[in-house]
């Protein structure tokens, strides 16, 4: 008979390196913010790049987060999210021209109104549309990535052109809100008001996203599905109706994000989905499969350094980004904080 | 014969006599179709039937989805126009642009591999996504450098060009240097096309396909998943380079939208899975059917909505700019209910 191994346990509390391991994916937007200020030298123009890519960053997690949860839930790597970012554009901006009567008044309220109207319809939109894409293009492949990447570019390209059946081949002008126009000055740095507005609606979205999976029993039994699957159906619980929802919330955020772009640049195209989905697996690839507080962490680092390096040396700006997704890789192969372990 | 083909025929009687009237037409392409069209899109298809094929060794025999084989393709063509810019016309140039191009994307594609297929290889499909795009933006936003936009000529020996005619004729046309370019290029892709069948069928091709099968025990049974992965990687940048080489030369022009752009992407992700995939002959098969639907169905399209312009939303569907959303609507098709392609399709009804 053997003797029971040695059991020395560790009584001392655990270092500070440890301790801080969790954390330091947070540490590194005020580090970025930080060298952003170092080298750019000019605090005015630093606090407006700052906006600005806060601004970028939180939208860039609107569209993240739904792809991010989607994949943890049910493994599912979706390249037909772009589609639902250019739909809800395009259907947000049908909304605002509509109702230009409410955007061209010189009233907060009014112009508030019209943009809740394009927001809520843009969201239902690809909120069906993303059902519909669960339904028809996704379900019949789970389980093999291979087809599921093929398929859903299949989805996104067939998304695209009915894009332009639907709305023609030109790129469509928008203006934005009477009231949105313009910009603020602050310390001497010009700050667009909408960019404001976005960074405030982008951090209430994380804050009620961040609520929603912490506090709720839904939320519970999301994260309790990204962590392991088998066991939550086998408490009783049919995770499947669970990611379908998720699908469509991942779906109609995609859309949200879409219109919040289309305001931001003022332009949208049938393909800026695509372009911004650029973006958005970058993050994800940083922020850990399946993570929304990585994707959080990745999309202000990606919308920060973006708009530094683009003041800088303009032509490093998209290169940059992969230098931030190869060096985060180098330090953590599976992303800041992954979920899921591979 | 079957030596040659290194053992791997089409195994099919439709789609060995599809496979032969291909290679034949191609083969007596500038005497079979007169035009300078025909002769384009013959020389179109050869050297997509290459590139298709490499990407097949990825995709179809690895189960590694890249979305960077256009930039690949992108490096080859601005290698040789790059070094016929700073080297002069030239042979030499040529073979030094098209080594270094080669070599470049093979370092490339091992940077790429090893960053993302350490980890899981759906990382791969999305790191390539965004390493190409970059790729494409620098290369159009670099304009000193590539032309930016607007491409760049190449200036490529005189015998290889349309000026140059030959004193003598065969079955009554005229030797120009368009020809023996033709030529060239007809040649160097069946070398590689027979190079690409070899590959998938040694030993090497079998672990790949293993791998793809059940990467697990692949890796259980003793050989490591990555090295084969990455190694299937760098031997496809490097015929997609190739390939990218010949085009340039054949078109005596590179540009962004020509070699580089997701369109093109898409366009070979749509040509492995309607040939089929995981066999090397579905990229005759795809590239062939999708460049002449490229060249020719759109103008069926335009009549069909011209028929149906009374119509609502029916002509705008039928518009021949549209025709992708019915490749897309194929595409999905095909991947649900043929996976294997035509090529599977006609194997296995032998």
């Amino acid at each position: 008979m053997t003797a029971a191994p040695d059991h020395t346990p560790i009584l001392q509390r655990p270092s500070i390196r440890v301790r801080m391991e969790p954390w330091l994916p947070v540490l590194l937007v005020p580090v970025l913010v930080l060298l952003g200020f170092v080298s750019i030298a000019n605090p005015s123009s630093w606090l407006t790049l700052t906006v600005s890519g806060l601004a970028m960053g939180m939208m860039i997690f609107v569209i993240a987060s739904g792809m991010t949860l989607v994949f943890g839930l049910m493994d599912v790597i979706n390249f037909g999210h772009g589609a639902f970012i250019s739909f809800g554009a395009f259907v947000g901006v049908s909304v605002l021209i509509a109702l230009s009567a409410l955007t061209g008044a010189p009233s907060l309220m009014l112009n508030l109104l019209a943009l809740l109207a394009a927001v809520i319809a843009a969201m239902a939109v690809t909120g069906a549309i993303g059902w519909g894409f669960e339904r028809v293009i996704v379900r019949p492949v789970y389980g093999a990535h291979l087809k599921q990447i093929l398929v859903t570019m299949g989805g996104l390209i067939v998304a695209e052109q009915m894009i332009h059946v639907i709305w023609g081949p030109k790129e469509i002008f928008i203006a934005r809100p009477e009231m949105l126009k313009g910009s603020i000055t602050l310390f001497g740095a010009t700050l667009e008001k909408y960019r404001l507005v976005a960074v405030g609606f982008g951090a209430l979205v994380f804050i009620a996203m961040r609520l929603v999976l912490r506090r709720t029993k839904i939320g519970l039994i999301v994260r309790a599905g990204v962590e392991n699957r088998e066991m939550v159906q086998a408490l009783g619980y049919r995770i499947r109706r669970v990611f379908v929802g998720v699908f469509i919330a991942g779906s109609a955020l995609a859309g949200l994000g879409g219109i919040m772009w289309a305001l931001y640049q003022e332009l949208i195209t049938a393909h800026m989905g695509n372009e911004i989905m650029i973006l958005v697996f970058i993050v994800v690839i940083i922020g850990g499969l399946g993570s929304v507080e990585g994707a959080f962490i990745g999309a202000l680092l990606v919308g920060l350094l973006q708009n530094y390096v683009a003041y800088l040396e303009p032509k490093a700006a998209l290169i940059s980004n992969i230098g931030l997704m190869v060096a985060i890789l180098m330090w953590r192969p599976q992303g800041m904080s992954p979920v899921i372990k591979v | 014969m079957v030596r040659i083909l290194s053992g791997d025929g089409p195994r099919s009687a439709v789609l060995s006599l599809i496979v032969a009237a291909i290679f034949l037409a191609l083969a007596f392409a500038p005497f079979l179709f007169p035009g300078s069209r025909a002769l384009e899109t013959a020389a179109r298809i050869a050297i997509f039937i290459v590139l298709v094929a490499s990407y097949d060794l990825l995709l179809g025999y690895g189960g590694i989805v890249s979305f960077a084989h256009t930039m690949f393709f992108g490096l080859g063509a601005y290698g040789v126009a790059l070094s016929t810019v700073h080297l002069g016309r030239g042979w030499g140039a040529l073979a030094f642009g098209t080594l270094s191009g080669m070599v470049l994307a093979v370092v490339l594609a091992f940077v790429i591999a090893l960053f993302s297929l350490r980890v899981r290889a759906i990382f791969f499909a999305m790191i390539t996504l965004a390493v190409a795009s970059a790729v494409a933006v620098l290369v159009s936003q670099l304009s000193w450098l590539t032309g930016g936009e607007d491409g760049m000529n190449i200036q490529i020996p005189r015998e290889l060009t349309p000026a140059f005619r030959a004193d003598f004729e065969i079955f009554g046309t005229r030797i120009t240097g368009r020809i023996l370019n033709y030529y060239l290029v007809f040649v160097c892709c069946t070398a590689l096309f027979l190079l690409l069948l070899r590959i998938v069928n040694s030993p090497f091709g079998r672990v790949l396909q293993a791998i793809r099968e059940n990467a697990f025990r692949a890796e259980a049974v003793g050989y490591r998943v990555v090295i084969y992965r990455t190694v299937a990687t760098c031997l496809s940048a490097a015929v997609a380079a190739l390939a990218g080489s010949l085009f340039a030369i054949w078109l005596r022009y590179v540009g962004p939208d020509t070699t580089l752009s997701m369109e093109i992407m898409i366009d070979i992700l749509l040509m492995v899975v309607i040939g089929g995939m995981g066999t090397i002959w579905g990229a005759v098969v795809g590239a062939t059917i999708f460049v002449l639907a490229q060249n020719y169905l759109q103008n069926l399209m335009g009549a069909a909505a011209e028929a149906t312009a009374g119509l609502p939303l029916v002509p705008d569907l039928l518009n021949p700019d549209r025709w992708l959303l019915w490749l897309g609507v194929a595409f999905i098709l095909s991947v649900y209910f043929f996976p294997a392609g035509i090529v599977g399709r006609l194997r296995s009804g032998r």
